[in-house]
């Protein structure tokens, strides 16, 4: 990791910064892919160079706050600036050599940062062979996996699968307001422009989970817009990518069939889709395999049977202002309809 | 004169509001009250949410953008099933012959009275400071906010 070939003593903030960084699973200067390795090498150029400029100016500014005056000036009592003209020159040459080395310094890194977004950014190098949609929606992202078979078309929410190793494309669109994509461990941010498709890629060169977040003010639970991209092997990528194939399952306990009939019987069936139920509703995301998905609501809580329920009861405690509307159920109609979401592997 | 300031400001603010977790009108006293009045008719969150659910249930299926397809047209000063706030919740909820089905259960009830009082928007009865001024597509017709309020005629069904 990056992280740690710094050097500590260099300056206690850096650190700092870095450390506060670094720890979570979000993170641009711990690359785990080219495209985030480009960007983080030039964050870290521009850091230390920065830096430097820095200390420079503050510490030629306190030598010029700090100077005392001559001594002829001092003892005369009078305000008057001494000129020498031996002096003058040689503080001109400094201040002109001063604006050169800036403008040098400012240009290099135009040319850096430009080099960077061109290779980042560049079309593909490999020919395609996964090309994923994403569609933003406030404030989810619906995620689907293309696929000339209709029948092998993956269609989930809020978690993204994709094997190591292997360029990915993404389809980006949103439905209502712009977004932005920003995995910061894998690439810079790509807008969501309603009505105009934008196209990215990205590959990661080692395994795990990383997290997402909209990059675009999009309203009110915009912090709330979080994702999670799994990178695993290729054999564990095929083994998901089988399993979200499969519709809901057709064998069901008693209480879980309870649960199916409650949802397609309340509001939920006008919202959600669970594929091999007559649920088909398109305005929230596809709960078909909901139990395989780490969080819940666009990353805002984990998934698990109190936090569904917290979630399904009122939902707008959690995150004011979603779409989805609080819905009454008494206990044990709660229970029979989680029981069902918790049999959605 | 001192008080235009503060009444603009009272009634602003419920033109303004996003109440995301009041209860709904209650149903028995809409449908007993001859007075009663709808107050998220007067809430501009409240309209543009009906608007949205609008089409995101597929009312614009049967109904298009308001002026009718395989249902009849909504923004018309004619009414089947009557023109009162109430009565345009009920035809929601209990379906009307002919083809509308009944949402009972299905619609969540504060989504059914922010789509009834859109409905009344599309023939101009709403406040027109709250009402929607744009459509998310391509605009088809003069948007809500500058609909004229459409005469009642009660028609019965065709
Ligand atoms: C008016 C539409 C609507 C209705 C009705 C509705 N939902 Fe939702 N639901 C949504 C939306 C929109 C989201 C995404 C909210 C967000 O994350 O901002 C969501 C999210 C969820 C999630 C989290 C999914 C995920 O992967 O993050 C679950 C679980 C869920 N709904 C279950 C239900 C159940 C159960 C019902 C019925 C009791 C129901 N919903 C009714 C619109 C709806
Ligand atoms: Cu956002």
């Amino acid at each position: 990791m990056r992280a740690r070939q710094i050097n500590w003593g260099f300056l206690t903030w850096v650190a700092l910064v870095n450390t506060t960084v670094a720890a979570t699973t979000q993170s641009s200067v711990d690359p785990a892919g080219p495209q985030a390795q480009h960007i983080s090498q030039l964050w870290w150029v521009m850091l230390y160079l920065l830096t430097g400029v820095f200390i420079l100016v503050m510490s030629l500014l306190s030598i010029g706050a700090f100077r005392r005056r001559s001594k002829a000036a001092e003892t005369s009592g009078r305000n008057v600036i001494q000129t020498d003209s031996l002096r003058e020159t040689k503080m001109a040459r400094v201040v002109m050599g001063g604006v050169v080395v800036t403008t040098v310094i400012l240009f290099a890194l135009l040319v850096s940062s430009f080099i960077v977004g061109r290779t980042i950014y560049s079309t593909p190098k490999e020919p395609t062979v996964l090309t994923i949609d994403i569609t933003g929606h406030q404030w989810w992202w619906d995620v689907r996996y293309e696929n000339q078979v209709a029948s092998q078309i993956v269609t989930t929410a809020n978690e993204i699968h994709i094997p190591v190793g292997r360029q990915v494309v993404f389809k980006l669109n949103s439905a209502d307001v712009i977004h932005s994509f920003w995995v910061p461990n894998l690439h810079g941010k790509t807008d969501l422009i309603p009505g105009h498709p934008a196209e990215t890629w990205l590959k990661a060169d080692r395994t795990g989970v990383y997290r997402g977040q909209c990059a675009e003010f999009c309203g009110h639970q915009h912090a709330h817009m979080a994702f999670e991209v799994v990178v695993e092997s290729e054999e564990q990528f095929q083994a998901w990518y089988e399993s979200q194939l499969k519709s809901a399952p057709a064998q069901l306990t008693s209480s879980q069939s309870r649960g199916l009939q409650l949802f397609l019987s309340k509001p939920c069936v006008m919202c959600h889709t669970i594929q091999g139920t007559d649920a088909g509703g398109k305005v929230g995301p596809d709960l078909t395999h909901l139990a395989s998905r780490q969080t819940i609501a666009a990353g805002a809580l984990q998934n698990n049977r109190t936090n569904l329920s917290r979630w399904i009861l009122n939902s707008q405690d959690v995150k004011p202002g979603n779409h989805m509307p609080p819905i009454p159920l008494n206990s044990e109609e709660l229970n029979f309809v989680l029981d069902y979401l918790e049999s959605l592997k | 004169m001192a008080l235009l300031p503060v009444a603009l400001t009272v009634t602003s603010c419920k033109r303004e509001e996003r109440n995301f977790n009041t209860p709904p009108p209650n149903v028995s006293e809409a449908q007993t009250n001859p007075s009663f009045k709808n107050p998220l008719e007067e809430n501009a969150y409240s309209l543009s949410e009906g608007k949205r659910l609008f089409s995101q249930y597929n009312c614009n299926g049967c109904h298009a953008q308001g002026g009718g397809g395989m249902g009849p047209a909504l923004m018309d000063e004619k009414w089947i099933y009557g023109a009162r706030p109430e009565q345009v919740f009920a035809t929601i909820v209990e379906g009307r012959p002919n083809g509308m089905p009944s949402f009972r259960g299905r619609v969540q009830e504060t989504q059914v009275w922010q789509l009834s009082a859109y409905v009344r928007s599309l023939s101009g009865h709403v406040p027109k400071d709250a009402a929607s001024s744009r459509d998310d597509h391509m605009q088809g017709k003069p948007p809500e906010s500058r609909t004229k309020e459409q005469p009642i005629k009660n028609t019965s069904p065709p």
